[in-house]
């Protein structure tokens, strides 16, 4: 059995970034898995810009962004094994993949970095009535069609859910000769960047319908119509609010989920809010030697943030396969807890024995919040309070903690984190 | 001039092509839409009901008894999945257990084996996840789960084997009686037949009543479902019932034989006969009835939603037999549940009457086995492993989420009766059956499509018909 210091599941940004960050901290022996026939992973297909800004200090498109890490890898002389297909990885670290040259074949890990990314939630997950033809689309795959093929899959559009995947598919479908006639979202506000909203709804005149949704689908083979309805607050649609848009194409763009189906197999604990692993400091889930980071371990917004975690989780793997990893000597864990309107924390445990000096701690909120304020508390004592004008689900929130801090808490068990009125 | 046309290839024209195939005559098999499986026999519970649940002495009783006990035997036969995995009819009320002993009774007169009446103990030691509330519950073992795409298909493909024609696209719009048989005028021109099967689900009585007096009436009553992800499949072992009310046999849930989880149908009478539209109120009702009877399914796992249309019919019986006036016109009409159960024993019924009216022979050679798509997953390493040096392309997933090789899709296109659309490689290979729903997959499974049919992209198909996934190419009405 070939034997790998690091291998890793998945060659887009998280997988890359993870791989550099591994090999300059010392690691030779690196193998990154990659299903697709390239590595780039989902920025293959994006070729819209706005990717770099944080980590290149430049505009780049999603597969320049990715070439960037690409070359990396290639310089380094990063293995990669492409078409090929993980099908397992057992609790001690055999990954088990398959491809048309190896065939089946195996390989023994001293560490694993998961960085499978994430899938759309299909129209089932939502239950949507109606008739099931052709031209119901999610978003990424009609993304996939136009930008990668060049293939339009309709002409009149109606799109479900404003995550930015389907506000960019908006903006593409129009420049690519559709007419887009709606964006409708059941929730009050939108699941996508305010930026998107603006430059890919507001430039074109495409209307975004908050609090709407999809109530029936018309056509029998391909889609002729779909009916919009009004929600009240629990998400029902309101009677008497029912519009008929005709179009022969429904776009789907209800959030994604975290692909953790090797995960569970393999027995890595899960946050159910996340879909994604538990992790803690390390990015390291409840197995030893085995990491996560990416859209595999939470949704991001912004590929900056991924690359920035998976090159931590890459570093952390590096420590681990050194047995430089410090103990957690004082066998103190500080659990995170997230409470009013923080929804989950990435990560969701601290030793502080083995943090850097400043660990970025990611979250989401529940809903739309002004006028606020992002507390933490370390026990019962404040120790953030810090005013936002408004925070939204769209966009990830981030609290730097320093050691110095924690450390000035020798008792500390619990850092809460929640939104406050004041 | 066929000796035998038959109208459909869903499960009963399919089962009763296969046992037709037996004899040597000339058969065709006509189907409106661009594949097997395509109507009621596609959307259903896929269940092989034990048989206690009909009118004693009624042919539904008789032919779900008998295709019970033929199925296992035929799944082996034509290599498709099947799993006995046991039924459980709840009743949660103790002043509903007469009821429930006379479901039993008649499970006995009806021949049904095995059967026994569990207390509310036995039923939650089976299946722990079944509501607390339960009194006690009619457990059938020889209940079953099947793949009714994997079953019809296996039919059709057997029967195609053994010389039997299949014509797809083709419409039957009108039947004439002529001398010595039928005309059946088609969309795709005119056939004539000795003898002809009526095995077109909801729209039999159309076909009835193009050759007899005596109108029949097939009602499309309407079943919502849900399917959850795999993750799920493990609730419950067996499928679960309520007792039958009066529109049938309530919210089931059930394992299915590829691991999830199915929970339905809901039973609404609806005029169009295409109406497999689901409905807010008729997914909210499956949701609502499944919890009632099994607790904490994971609704969050549902992955699609579906409804079929069951060809019901005010005798609530199963209708075959030869029109009094059209000698040669058998009907194989009504066939709402139990119908997948019964299906074998339905072809073997519809095929005797049909060969004791025509004086049919039996064939020498007749094949009686097929084999099915290879699922390498029942291969071993070194197998796997064989098979890909010889073909890569069965080193190659195409579908992540049910690990669906480009090898199975080849396999699927290529044979006899192969998948032209989308849904036919789904219905064949499972590939964008699972929790992403062909979003990963389904412009990978169209390259392949339009490269081994020689076809354009554009020429694809979600399921034939206008049902065409790209319209253009980018820029094109600029």
């Amino acid at each position: 059995m070939e034997k790998y210091d690091i291998v890793i599941i998945g060659g887009g940004p998280a997988g890359l970034a993870a791989a550099v960050s591994a090999r300059k901290n010392g690691i030779d022996s690196i193998l990154i898995l990659e299903r697709d026939k390239e590595l780039g992973g989902i920025l293959n297909q994006c070729i819209h810009n706005g990717f770099g800004l944080h980590t290149f200090k430049e505009e780049l498109t999603g597969p320049e962004y990715a070439q960037r890490f690409i070359s990396q890898a290639q310089e380094l002389d990063i293995a990669y094994k492409l078409n090929t297909m993980v099908m397992d990885i057992s609790h001690d670290k055999i990954v088990t993949a398959m491809n048309r040259e190896d065939g089946l074949f195996e390989i023994q890990a001293k560490a694993v970095i998961l960085a499978m990314g994430c899938r759309e939630r299909a129209r089932g997950a939502l239950n949507i009535p109606g008739f099931r033809p052709a031209g119901i689309y999610s978003a990424g795959t009609a993304q996939r069609l136009v930008n990668m093929e060049g293939y339009m899959p309709g002409r009149e559009v109606v799109i479900l859910g404003s995550g930015d995947i389907g506000l960019i598919m908006a903006r593409r479908m129009t420049l690519e000769g559709a007419k887009v006639k709606v964006v409708s979202e059941l929730m009050p506000y939108s699941g996508g960047l305010k930026r998107n909203i603006v430059q890919c709804l507001d430039d074109y005149g495409i209307p975004l319908k908050l609090s709407h949704t999809v109530v029936d689908i018309k056509g029998k083979e391909r889609v002729e119509g779909v009916t919009i309805a009004e929600v009240d607050g629990k998400g029902k649609p309101i009677p008497g609010t029912e519009e008929f848009y005709s179009c022969d194409t429904l776009l789907l763009s209800v959030g994604l989920i975290p692909e953790n189906e090797l995960s569970g197999k393999m027995g890595v604990e899960m946050n159910p809010v996340t879909s994604g692993p538990k992790v803690n400091e390390s990015l390291e889930t409840n197995i030893e030697g085995v990491f996560a980071c990416g859209n595999v371990l939470h949704v991001h917004d912004l590929v900056d943030f991924v690359s920035e975690e998976a090159a931590a989780a890459g570093k952390n793997a590096a420590l681990y396969v050194k047995g430089e990893e410090a103990e957690a000597a004082d066998g103190r864990e500080i659990i995170l807890r997230p409470v009013e309107g923080v929804r989950y924390t990435v990560p969701g445990t601290i030793h502080t024995a083995r943090m850097d000096d400043t660990l970025t701690v990611r979250f989401r909120v529940g809903g739309v919040y002004k006028n606020c304020y992002v507390s933490v508390y370390f026990d019962e004592e404040r120790v953030i309070h810090r005013r936002r004008q408004v925070v939204a689900p769209g966009e990830m929130e981030e609290v730097k903690l320093t050691k110095e801090q924690l450390l000035q808490y020798p008792d500390l068990k619990t850092v809460t984190f929640k939104i406050e009125d004041e | 001039m066929y000796d035998v046309v038959i109208i459909g290839a869903g499960v009963s024209g399919a089962a009763t092509a296969r046992e037709l195939s037996r004899y040597q005559a000339k058969i065709c098999v006509i189907e409106k839409e661009e594949d097997v499986c395509c109507g009621t026999s596609k959307a259903n519970s896929a269940i092989v009901h034990a048989g206690y649940d009909a009118v004693t002495g009624s042919l539904k009783a008789k032919l779900n008894v008998r295709g019970n006990e033929m199925m296992e035997g035929l799944s082996k036969e034509l290599d498709f999945p099947f799993k006995k995995c046991g039924s459980l009819v709840l009743c949660l009320d103790k002043e509903d257990y007469p009821s429930l002993q006379a479901l039993y009774e008649r499970g006995v007169a009806n021949g049904v084996k095995q059967m026994r009446i569990l207390d509310r103990e036995e039923v939650l030691s089976m299946e722990p996840n079944v509501t607390g509330k339960v009194y006690a519950a009619l457990y059938a073992p020889t209940a079953g789960i099947v793949c009714p795409f994997g079953l019809n298909i296996a039919l059709a493909e057997n029967a195609y084997a053994n010389g039997v024609e299949f014509r797809f696209d083709t419409k039957v719009e009108d039947i004439r009686k002529t001398e010595g048989g039928y005309e059946l005028h088609t969309s795709k021109g005119t056939l004539s037949a000795k003898c002809i099967v009526n095995a077109a689900g909801v729209y039999a009585d159309r076909l009835h009543n193009m050759v007899s007096d005596e109108k029949m009436q097939i009602i499309p009553r309407r079943g919502d479902y849900c399917l959850l992800d795999k993750s799920a499949g493990g609730h419950v072992g067996m499928t679960i019932f309520a007792l039958p009310g009066k529109l049938g046999k309530g919210i089931l849930v059930s394992p299915t034989v590829h691991g999830n989880l199915l929970i339905g149908p809901t039973a609404v009478d609806v005029e169009d006969k295409e109406g497999t539209n689901t409905t807010r109120e008729g997914l909210e009702q499956v949701i609502e009835k499944a919890g009632m009877n099994v607790k904490d399914i994971p609704m969050r796992q549902v992955i699609t939603s579906f409804a079929g249309l069951r060809a019901h019919t005010e005798t609530d019986d199963f209708i075959i037999e030869e029109v009094k006036d059209a000698p040669g016109f058998i009907d194989c009409a009504g066939i709402e549940s139990p119908g997948i159960a019964s299906c074998p024993a339905i072809g073997e019924m519809t095929a005797q009457i049909v060969r004791d009216k025509m004086g049919l022979k039996e064939k020498e050679d007749f094949i009686s086995t097929r084999k099915g798509i290879l699922n390498p997953e029942t291969l071993d390493k070194e197998e796997r492993n064989a098979l890909i040096k010889e073909n890569p392309a069965y080193g190659n997933i195409i579908c992540r989420c049910e690990m669906i090789t480009e090898g199975e899709i080849i396999d699927a296109i290529r044979r006899p009766l192969g998948a032209k659309s989308l849904d036919g490689v789904k219905r064949r290979t499972r590939a964008g059956m699972g929790r992403c729903q062909s979003g990963f997959c389904s412009p990978r499974t169209m390259e392949i499509l339009a490269r081994e049919r020689g076809a354009d992209m554009s020429d694809i198909t979600k399921s034939g018909g206008k049902s065409h996934i790209i319209v253009g190419t980018n820029k094109d009405t600029l």
